[in-house]
């Protein structure tokens, strides 16, 4: 089925000038009026002063990639907006609403040809007591959107209630004044009315939805280093685990974080830290330690353009590597990657459930895209992964920490549990948890930890397989979303084309993708790494039939949904 | 059998039947003795102690009590034990360390964790040597130790452990002699009974790669003045030392940090009303 039309603005400005403010109102009121909707940010790495977009996707249909045009852009200001104009592609169809205070056009923006507009947004606020030039930009966005005064004067009412009164009559008289100053404006397009839903809606970004999925999954305990884009999730856990009798301690570096989460699992409590590829590089010492000594720990990468510091604020998909090789030693363990804003709900509960019930480390590779995105999203259903570890209570005699068994699981005592007293170890053990170096013994605790995470039975969710067709394109990730999006548009060109996307990437699933590829002839990988690493993963680990297409390239741009359709009609030719 | 008459109060329970990797002589093997011993005097079960550690020779300890014990990686003990102590404040948490893993790989984690101020012990074991690497020179080394690594010495100042403990926030500070058992363990008893972040340095000698050491017997004596509250004045007096004096040398009073846990328990429908449109 093709989509519905859809409509999407995009709104700019130096840092501080309120870009983003104005889009998340943009987004909650449009939203609360029915539509579905999925709001980006690109800024710069400067705290103050740098440039700031809020790029807004508004459907009738849920929305999970970024669009492949923008219909409007309003620039506050346009000082630094070269340094994103790659970021939001324009045509002549599109609607440019610049401030003669604002300074230049940038060139890369004038080029597109889009229909230019001046309204003096600055003045219009300066005229107004504690007047903003972003509220005006709200009700220039809110007018030619079609969405109604009340709407936006709702969400500010709420939004801006804590900062009193005043605030909100200023904001107001600014978007009413932006909503005047746009009447006899139109785009090129009208957009489609929001199709209301019966159904309680979201509005959540998917660090917060990571977050609460961890909380879901049973996590009691955080330890917690900064770290852009991971930091909303810590954020959002420290009051909320509060709120749940769990606790979230600021750690003095990620090797902390990690280590304090594996003792804090170690003690019984389901334990998460979340991180960036920097991070997640320093912890990778201590996830060996977890997978050797079989303790439960999940760690979220909310990745970003790499290496080293490479681009904290961009998306990327080139940790892959790492969370799947990165670790010393044969040391099995689990990674997983949503695929939506919403699925950072459920994988990093599913995260949960499984690093418990399998006693080993989990990655979640979420990315900057989902995870400082806010997007409109179904209440997701409640789903039974709940963490349950397999503990030793009653233990009488001789203990075994690490017996061997037909699962490979072995019942953990904690601290307390008389009898199950164990040293846990990152040098080889026997049984019992006692070091050694016995070829025998080092054989068989490696069989086991390798067989517990074989020999589990992870169901469907181990990937989303949608369609059918000769061609298969398989992705992964946050990209999930911009391939489902580009076969739509194949299906309608008449291109049967089936979508799979790994959700669980370790331990690889190679009956289950077989299954999944059966009949395909053809396949195009697309990822959003420079070094095709998910491609190259691909090709470690599963036969992939027929010919095979790769179609990936470094963030910071994300990769459309019309590029993605354009490959595969170039294949055919 | 009361609860109390069950308890384990014989320093052999809190022994288990692993041998003990270290050389014959070094002063780790003293140690563990005052470690069983300290336990059995204050009489809590061994389930209910947890011994965690990093790498090196002291770091072995805990698989060799009968306590639960963590064998973790290089330097980072402390960080470990925060996660364990937060989480569950009901357990006696002892960190063992050496002055490599403790103050080399894992100095940072020192300063934080006085910092933090928990409920925990921590025992830095000091042979100012790496031994199980053989023998090069760790934070606590004099600048002049000709070593393979560093030829001629590092000619690098020693780190003043237990000054850098002060300065940071630690809650109780004493310093220890391996080969005084009687001392050693009246310590570890006082430090894991004193509210908040105990730090314990117990010299250690390494017969194998610093046989000068085992002369620390002839220079170690208790100190001459009781121990102090006041973190200025403990501090004038550990810089002015010549490092042998043993004994308790501050008792502070600063408020253990203890988050809450396990209290109001919201139905998790409430956490997702932020989230409704």
């Amino acid at each position: 089925m093709r989509r519905t039309p859809d409509v999407s603005i995009a709104i700019v400005g130096s840092g501080g000038a309120g870009a983003l403010t104005a889009g998340n109102f943009l987004l909650e009121a449009a939203c609360a009026a029915g539509w579905h909707g999925l709001l980006t940010r690109s800024v710069g790495p400067q705290i103050r002063g740098g440039e700031a977009a809020a790029l807004v996707r508004l459907a009738q249909d849920p929305v999970e990639c970024a669009p492949d045009h923008f219909d409007l852009l309003i620039a506050i200001d346009w000082l630094n907006a070269s340094r994103f104009e790659a970021e939001i592609p324009l045509g002549p169809q599109s609607l440019v609403v610049g401030d003669p205070e604002g300074g230049a056009v940038p060139p890369g923006i004038a080029a597109a040809g889009a229909r230019l507009v001046e309204i003096p947004m600055k003045a219009l606020a300066k005229a107004l007591p504690e007047g903003r030039a972003n509220m005006i930009a709200l009700g220039i966005a809110g007018k030619l959107l079609g969405l109604g005064e009340d709407a936006l004067l709702g969400v500010m009412g709420k939004r801006l209630a804590e900062k009193g009164p005043g605030a909100v009559a200023a904001s107001r008289a600014g978007v009413e004044a932006g909503w005047g100053a746009a009447a006899g404006l139109e785009l090129a397009a009208r957009p489609a009315s929001a199709r209301p839903s019966a159904a309680k809606r979201w509005l959540v970004s998917g660090n917060e939805a990571a977050g609460f999925g961890a909380i879901r999954g049973g996590i009691r305990f955080a330890a917690a280093y900064p770290i852009t884009p991971a930091t909303e999730i810590l954020e959002w856990l420290a009051p909320n685990l509060a709120k749940v009798g769990g606790v979230l301690v600021q750690a003095e570096d990620e090797l902390a974080s990690i280590n304090m989460i594996i003792g804090g699992s170690y003690g019984g409590t389901p334990s998460l830290t979340a991180t960036s590829g920097p991070g997640l590089s320093l912890m990778m010492e201590a996830l060996g330690l977890a997978t050797a000594s079989e303790i439960p720990i999940v760690v979220i990468d909310v990745m970003r353009g790499g290496p080293s510091t490479g681009i904290p604020t961009k998306s990327e998909q080139a940790d892959l590597n790492l969370a799947v090789y990165g670790l010393h030693g044969d040391a099995p363990h689990l990674v997983l990657a949503p695929q939506s804003v919403a699925d950072c709900l459920f994988t990093t509960q599913w995260a949960v459930f499984l690093a418990e019930a399998l006693q080993s480390p989990a990655i979640v590779l979420s990315d900057q895209f989902m995870g400082q995105s806010r997007a409109a999203i179904e209440r997701p259903a409640d789903v039974a992964f709940i963490g349950q570890r397999l503990r030793a209570t009653n233990i009488n005699g001789s203990y075994c920490r690490y017996a061997l068994g037909d699962s490979g699981v072995s019942a953990m005592a904690v601290p307390g549990t008389p009898g199950g007293q164990y040293t846990a170890d990152g040098l080889t053990h026997t049984e019992r948890g006692i070091p050694t170096s016995s070829a025998t013994e080092h054989r068989a605790q490696l069989d086991k930890r390798r067989d517990k995470l074989e020999n589990f039975s992870y169901g469907d969710h181990w990937a989303k397989i949608e369609g059918d067709g000769d061609l298969a394109v398989i992705t992964w990730g946050s990209l999930t979303g911009a391939v489902r999006e580009a076969l739509s548009h194949a299906r309608a060109d008449g291109i049967a084309a089936r979508l799979v996307a790994p959700r669980l990437l370790a331990p690889v699933q190679p009956e289950a993708f077989s299954r999944a590829l059966d009949g395909a002839r053809r396949v195009l990988v697309v990822e959003q790494s420079h070094g095709a690493q998910f491609h190259r993963y691909l090709r470690a680990h599963y036969d992939l039939p027929g010919e095979i297409r790769v179609f990936h390239r470094s963030g910071p741009l994300p990769i459309r949904a019309a590029e993605i359709h354009q490959e595969i009609r170039n294949w055919r030719g | 059998m009361s609860a109390a008459e069950m308890r384990a109060c014989r320093p052999a329970d809190y022994r288990s039947d692993v041998k003990p990797v270290w050389c014959p002589g070094c002063g780790d093997h003293h140690i563990l003795l005052s470690f069983t011993r300290a336990f059995a005097e204050l009489g809590e079960p061994p389930e209910n102690i947890a011994v965690i550690s990093g790498i090196g020779c002291s770091s072995r300890i805990p698989a060799y009590t009968n306590c639960y014990g963590f064998h973790g990686v290089h330097g980072r003990s402390l960080a470990l034990a925060a996660g364990l102590k937060v989480t569950r404040p009901d357990l006696t948490v002892v960190v063992a360390s050496g002055d490599g893993d403790g103050y080399s790989i894992g100095g940072n984690h020192f300063l934080h964790a006085c910092r933090r101020n928990l409920d925990m012990t921590y025992v830095v074991m000091d042979n100012r040597v790496y031994g199980m690497t053989k023998g090069q020179p760790s934070p606590t080394t004099e600048p002049d130790f000709d070593t393979a690594l560093s030829p001629g010495g590092t000619g690098l100042s020693p780190f003043h452990p237990l000054v850098i403990a002060l300065a940071s926030g630690a809650n109780f500070v004493a310093r220890a002699f391996s080969g005084e058992h009687k001392e050693t363990t009246s310590i570890l008893v006082s430090a894991i009974r004193h509210p908040g972040f105990s730090f314990v340095e117990i010299l250690s000698p390494c017969v194998t790669f610093r046989p000068d050491e085992r002369e620390w017997k002839t220079q170690v004596r208790p100190a001459p003045v009781a121990a102090t509250d006041d973190p200025g004045r403990a501090a004038r007096r550990l810089m002015t030392d010549d490092g042998f004096n043993i004994g308790v040398l501050y008792r502070g009073t600063r408020k253990p940090y203890r988050p809450q846990i396990g209290r109001a328990a919201a139905d998790l429908a409430e956490l997702e009303k932020e989230f409704e449109l």
